[in-house]
This record gives C-alpha cells, sequence and structure tokens, in this order.
C-alpha cells in the first residue's frame, strides 16, 4: 500500500480563470475536489492516462463497450438527483443497456468562472456515491474553466467503458413478431421533476427525478432471461422515442397499451395542465425491454425482484404491421400513431 | 386522478357509442351520404386523436376538423412583422410556446432567436409585463394570439400596464373572433357539414348566446363541448338527437365550465381595451370580415402596430396548399396533395400543419394507422 500523501487544499470559494490555467491553483482544485473525493488508486497517480489492465477486462467478455455523454442539466440540482449523479448513472446506463459490465469512467468537467468551490464538491461527492453504488470507478478526468457567460455553471462530460459478455448481442433490430414489451417502472418521472424545479408552478406535491444507475437491474433481467432481444434507456425523448426506434430497425410494429402504462398520479397531472405527454418526458432510470413473448412474465418477475424495478409492467406487443410504426391502444380501444417527437417538449433536462 | 378519469370512463363511452349508432339509424340523411359534424376548436381535433375517437365512430359519422386554432391560421405576413420586431436590436418579442414555430416567409421566430434575436417564450400574457417591468430599458412586445379565449387575459394586461404607467410594454395583436369564422364557413358555397362541436374556452368567456344564429338562420345544431373523451361523445350524441329529432338549437354539454352569459368582467375588459377590425386575412381561408381585433385608438401606446414600424406585406399562401378546403370539411386532410410529402409537421407548408392542434398535423402525428387502413380499403389493389 501506498502511504497517504499530503493532499493540498483550495482556499478560494470561487472558480476563477486560475483553475483552468494549468498551474497551481487548477492542481489545488483537481486534487482537492476530485481525486481526494473519488479516492482510488487508478486516479491518485495523476498520470495523463488512466492505464487500465487488459487481463481485468478480458475476464469479464470479449466485446469493450465505449459510450458518451455530455450532462447540462438546469438546475444543477433537482428533487432525486443532481448533474453529478446524471452524469454518472447515464453512461453507466448507456453500458448497460448494451449487456456490458461497466467498469471505469472518465469525468471531464466545464466550470463557469464564479462557480461555488462547495458546490462543485457537492457535485463530486454525489458522483463518488453513484459510481460506488454502480460499482464503477472513475479513473480519468479533466477540469476547464471558461469565462463567465460563456458556459452556464458546470457541464460534465463522462465516457464510459465496459465488456460485453460472449454470445450477448442485444440490438434495435431484434425485435421479433409476438414479442413482449416492458418497461421497469413509472414514466416521465425525470422530465416532470425538472419542469418543477425550473416554473414555479405552485404544485402541491414534488415529483422525484428517476435518476439512477440501471446495471444492477440490467444484470438481473439478463440472469433471468439471457434471450432479451432489445434494451435501451428511455432518457431524451422518452419511451414513445425508444420504441419508435425498435420499430424502425426492426420494421415491425410495436404496439402498447394505454391502460398498461405506469405513470405516477402528480405526473399524469402536471402533464394533463401543461400539455405535454408522459410517454415523450424524459426519464434517468427507466428502460424500454424486448423480450420472447414466452419470457415476458419472467422477465417481469425479474424487473420486480429488484429495487429499481418494483413498478416494472409489461406495457404490449410485437406485432407485423403497420410496419416501422408505434400504435397506442387507448383507454376506450381506439387506436393512434406514437410518432416521433417534432421540436421539444423542454430545452436542456440532462 | 381526480375530476379526469370521471370523464374517461371506457364502460360510459361504450354507452355513448351504442347511444350514437343508434341514433344515426333514426337520421334520414344517413342514408344517403355519411353525416358530417365540425369540430370548431383545434383542443377538440388534438383531442379526438389523442384518444382514436374518430375510428370508434360509425362510418356515417364524419368529424370535420374546423378553423379553431389559432396558431395555424396566423397569416405568413403577419409572422414576418412579428419576426422584424424580434429583431429590432432593442426588442425582447414575448410568445407563447407554440407560435415559436410558426413559418414566416423568411423565418420562424424559433429561427430568429437563433440568429440572435431576444424571444422569450411566456405563459401568461401577465410574464411578458414582468420583463418590461424588470427591464425598462426595453421595448418588450408580447406576440398576443387567439380566439376570445386568451382576450381577456391580454386586455387585462393592458390594463394593468396603464395603471402601473409601464411604457416599454405593447403588443402585436393577432386575436381573432369565432362568430365571424363560423360564419364564413356557413357561408362557404362548398358547404355540406351538419352540425357544430361548439369551442368550449372560448366559450367560457362569449357564452353561448353567440351562436345562436347558427340554429335560427343556418338551421345547424351546435352544441358546446367539453374536451375529456367522453364530453366529445356525449356532445355528439346531442347533436345527432337534435337532427333525429329535426330540431336545430344552441345546447351547453360543458355545462360545468361554460356559463350561458359567458364571463361578464373578461368581456367588458375586451369591450374597453379592443374593436374589431374591419377584416382580417386568415392563412387558408383568405380575408374574412370583422374576424380580428386591434387595439383602441385609446390604448395606441400598448399598440406594437403604431409603435413601431413594420413590413405589414401581404404574401399568399403556398399554391400547392389546401387548406382552406380542408378546414370547410370539402376534402380530408390526407387528400391534400402535399400531405405527408411537401408538408410535415418538420417542414410545414400550409397552416393546418403548425401546430399539434392543427388537422392535419393531428392526421400526421396520431392518425397514420387509421389512415393506413382507410386507404387500404379504398384501393384493394394495393394492399394486395
Amino acid at each position: 500500500m501506498t502511504s497517504p500523501r499530503t493532499v493540498r487544499r483550495v482556499r478560494d470559494t470561487r472558480i476563477t480563470l486560475a483553475h483552468g490555467s494549468g498551474g497551481k491553483a487548477m492542481h489545488d482544485l483537481i486534487e482537492d475536489v476530485f481525486v481526494a473525493t473519488f479516492d482510488n488508486a487508478d486516479l491518485d497517480a495523476l498520470e495523463d492516462q488512466a492505464r487500465l489492465p487488459l487481463l481485468e477486462l478480458t475476464a469479464h467478455g470479449d466485446q469493450l463497450a465505449f459510450t458518451t455523454d455530455s450532462y447540462v442539466v438546469d438546475p444543477l440540482f433537482f428533487a432525486g438527483g443532481d448533474i453529478g449523479r446524471l452524469a454518472v448513472a447515464g453512461t453507466v446506463n448507456d453500458l448497460a443497456v448494451g449487456g456490458a459490465k461497466p467498469l471505469y469512467l472518465s469525468c471531464a468537467i466545464i466550470a463557469e468562472e464564479g462557480l461555488d468551490i462547495a458546490l462543485l464538491r457537492r457535485v463530486a461527492c454525489s458522483m463518488r456515491d453513484t459510481a460506488a453504488e454502480a460499482g464503477v470507478k472513475l479513473v480519468t478526468g479533466d477540469t476547464k474553466v471558461v469565462p463567465r457567460g460563456a458556459a452556464d455553471k458546470l457541464f460534465i462530460n463522462t465516457a464510459g467503458i465496459g465488456v460485453i459478455p460472449k454470445g450477448m448481442s442485444i440490438a434495435a433490430d431484434r425485435a421479433q413478431l409476438g414479442d413482449a414489451i416492458l418497461v421497469n417502472g413509472t414514466i416521465g418521472d425525470h422530465g416532470v421533476a425538472i419542469l418543477q424545479e425550473r416554473a414555479d408552478l405552485g404544485f402541491a406535491t414534488k415529483v422525484a427525478s428517476d435518476c439512477r444507475p440501471l446495471n444492477g437491474l440490467v444484470a438481473t433481467l439478463l440472469a433471468a432471461c439471457p434471450e432479451v432481444h432489445c434494451l435501451r434507456d428511455a432518457t431524451r425523448g422518452g419511451v414513445a422515442t425508444v420504441l419508435n426506434e425498435f420499430a424502425a430497425a426492426a420494421r415491425l410494429c410495436l404496439r402498447i397499451r394505454e391502460t398498461a402504462l405506469p405513470i405516477r398520479d402528480e405526473v399524469r397531472g402536471v402533464c394533463e395542465l401543461l400539455g405535454l405527454d408522459p410517454l415523450y418526458m424524459a426519464n434517468e432510470g427507466k428502460l424500454v425491454a424486448v423480450v420472447p413473448g414466452p419470457d415476458g412474465e419472467r422477465a417481469l418477475a425479474a424487473l420486480r425482484s429488484h429495487p429499481y424495478g418494483r413498478e416494472a409492467a409489461i406495457i404490449g406487443e410485437v406485432e407485423e404491421a403497420p410496419e416501422e410504426t408505434v400504435v397506442l391502444t387507448t383507454l376506450f380501444g381506439g387506436s393512434r400513431i406514437l410518432d416521433m417527437l417534432v421540436g421539444e417538449q423542454l430545452p436542456r433536462i440532462c | 386522478m381526480k375530476y379526469v378519469d370521471e370523464f374517461r370512463d371506457p364502460k360510459k363511452a361504450d354507452r355513448l357509442l351504442r347511444e350514437i349508432r343508434g341514433l344515426v339509424e333514426q337520421i334520414p340523411v344517413c342514408r344517403a351520404r355519411p353525416l358530417q359534424i365540425m369540430e370548431v376548436c383545434g383542443g377538440h381535433t388534438h383531442a379526438i386523436f389523442k384518444w382514436g375517437l374518430e375510428g370508434l365512430l360509425p362510418d356515417r359519422v364524419e368529424l370535420v376538423h374546423g378553423p379553431g386554432c389559432p396558431v395555424c391560421v396566423l397569416p405568413m405576413g403577419r409572422v414576418d412583422d412579428c419576426v422584424a420586431l424580434a429583431e429590432h436590436p432593442n426588442v425582447i418579442l414575448a410568445t407563447f410556446g407554440d407560435a415559436i414555430r410558426v413559418p414566416g416567409s423568411r423565418k420562424s421566430l424559433l429561427q430568429a432567436k437563433a440568429d440572435g434575436a431576444d424571444v422569450r417564450i411566456v405563459y401568461s400574457p401577465l410574464d411578458a409585463l414582468k420583463i418590461a417591468r424588470d427591464q425598462p430599458d426595453k421595448e418588450v412586445v408580447f406576440f398576443a394570439l387567439g380566439f376570445e379565449t386568451t382576450m381577456p387575459s391580454t386586455a387585462f394586461t393592458v390594463l394593468q400596464a396603464e395603471r402601473e404607467g409601464i411604457r416599454n410594454f405593447s403588443l402585436l395583436c393577432n386575436h381573432i373572433t369565432i362568430i365571424a369564422t363560423i360564419k364564413a364557413i356557413l357561408d362557404s358555397p362548398e358547404l355540406t357539414l351538419d352540425g357544430f362541436l361548439g369551442p368550449g374556452h372560448v366559450s367560457v368567456v362569449i357564452g353561448t348566446a353567440p351562436y345562436g344564429f347558427i340554429a335560427e338562420h343556418y338551421k345547424k345544431p351546435i352544441v358546446v363541448a367539453g374536451f375529456e373523451p367522453l364530453d366529445i361523445l356525449q356532445s355528439i350524441v346531442m347533436v345527432l338527437r337534435q337532427l333525429a329529432e329535426g330540431r336545430c338549437a344552441v345546447e351547453n354539454q360543458y355545462r360545468r365550465v361554460v356559463p350561458e352569459p359567458g364571463n361578464g368582467p373578461g368581456l367588458a375588459a375586451i369591450a374597453r381595451v379592443f374593436e374589431l377590425r374591419e377584416f382580417f386575412e386568415w392563412r387558408g381561408l383568405g380575408s374574412i370580415d370583422h374576424s380580428g381585433v386591434r387595439v383602441r385608438d385609446a390604448y395606441a401606446r400598448f399598440d406594437a402596430e403604431s409603435r413601431f414600424s413594420l413590413p405589414g406585406l401581404k404574401i399568399a399562401d403556398p399554391k400547392a396548399c389546401q387548406c382552406g378546403e380542408v378546414l370547410k370539411g370539402v376534402i380530408k386532410p390526407w387528400q391534400c396533395k402535399v400531405f405527408g410529402g411537401a408538408c410535415t409537421p418538420e417542414t410545414p407548408l400550409g397552416a393546418l400543419m403548425v401546430s399539434s392542434e392543427g388537422a392535419c398535423a393531428a392526421y400526421h402525428n396520431y392518425g397514420g394507422a387509421h389512415l393506413a387502413e382507410r386507404r387500404r380499403a379504398a384501393s384493394p389493389e394495393v394492399a394486395a
């Protein structure tokens, strides 16, 4: 074991341009806020790159999964999460829905001059906690500071590496006739949570974001039902968008039932009032799974056995026609098309 | 969810649909051609598609989607005026969100914003007034639009600005009136409508009396309808019952919200601030007499049309568009030559493709399956 180094401390209370200059202030900031918080040997080395033993990777499978995502959510802290939790969970989820075991993450921040350093510290702690929950390591990073007004408070990019076990092939074009379609819980929570934070809408109840890492849930699902055909997390554009991606890739019809959709009353209420559709609202802890029809109930039971899948539901089936289309059977047995969203419901939600 | 689920009960919907099927048998004209009922309001169009109601109705009842989407019917020249205002260096242009994508001849407000114009989305004209209060060195212009539904809030905002002595607030007034519009449709020579679902929100303000002429003079039934699926189905039942009994009257299905005399203080505020224009230009329908309002001279300092010089050009609708025929129920949206081809929600050519409440956008977004079925039914050789 290496003996603990003396950690250098930041004395400033706000980010200045000096913290991005490459000099002493920047080193103090990185060591104090990030290295000390993330606390792992790979990062402690402070080399320009993380060095990851290939043996450790190949032990998990035969394909490397690699993804990146930038996080620009406004506000930085919201009911149920914050930009740090989002930045770790979002990238972990992008790996997990490919069937990969997420292992390593990078963390690059762009901070606006004047940002409160205590706030940055809270974000770093949240990243650490979420990484611990997901069982991933934050092994490399970067810090940039831009003048006031050139960015809004704080942007974070994380890239992630995971390994896909041999034989696993989850893909959007694998949906087949007769497959069952599932979600792991109530939809639209994140979008509504952010909306409530932004606009002072004066609702008595507050919806919390579902922001969470889903790799544990995906592992549970795959253990019970290895033949999962499609899996995707329903972030921007919501569940309707993922369904459309599957329908287009597989050239089939995904039919879902309005009565089967798990939606919180609070979310429905807000959406009713503002003319939004929960099916298009963003989620940060929800996935859509397509599994062979006979496996539907088993997959459902597996999802429900996990804390992040308690309210999972089978929401529909894969049909032949009309091709490349998502059809919703309404409460009354009428049908309507669920198309891709044109424009956006809300900007900067993740 | 309370106060919502009660109006979405599938069992009650079933009963109403049975009643509709029964009534259709009793209406003689149904044997010769389908009955045409127009829902005037875009909110109804949206709900009809959202709940898939059209597909549940018997074939002999056709819903015609009317002109009641104020965003859709905004002529291009007015959008150009608004964009010109937004591009003025000292102007903050405040608008409702659904107007931001409406294409002008040069660009939409969304594109103007991307090009550097200060365009803000507000939920109420009072939000625009707040911006004016907070930024006294800027000119804040509110893009006022809508039928009588939104007129009182605009009028009250002007009165509030006057009380506070705010000098940097004005509106580009595009408010339109429902009665002149319905009358223009009724006077159209191609008209084949049998009855109307009256607009619920407009009626909250104007009440039900102004529709009297539809029953008396034009001999058509009209039922003011709510926006939940059971509201709409029940209103259709009420129209059909009138037709079956050979009556035509103004009836109010949306009584829980719409008072027969309307909203007195709201109407008084409208009368104080606005006066009828001689005519107003509509996208798709052309010029309609007395179908718009302007700010009265007494409040001219709150009128962007007198405060700023505007291009004020009249831009013709694209030639290929058949919005007018769709609006009058002469053709269905998907029978238009450019529907789904040159004209889509991403690149709207015509008025009705612009807002989610427009009939063509609703068909495009929600109606595809139903439409495909109908087309297949109409031309079996294609299916084979």
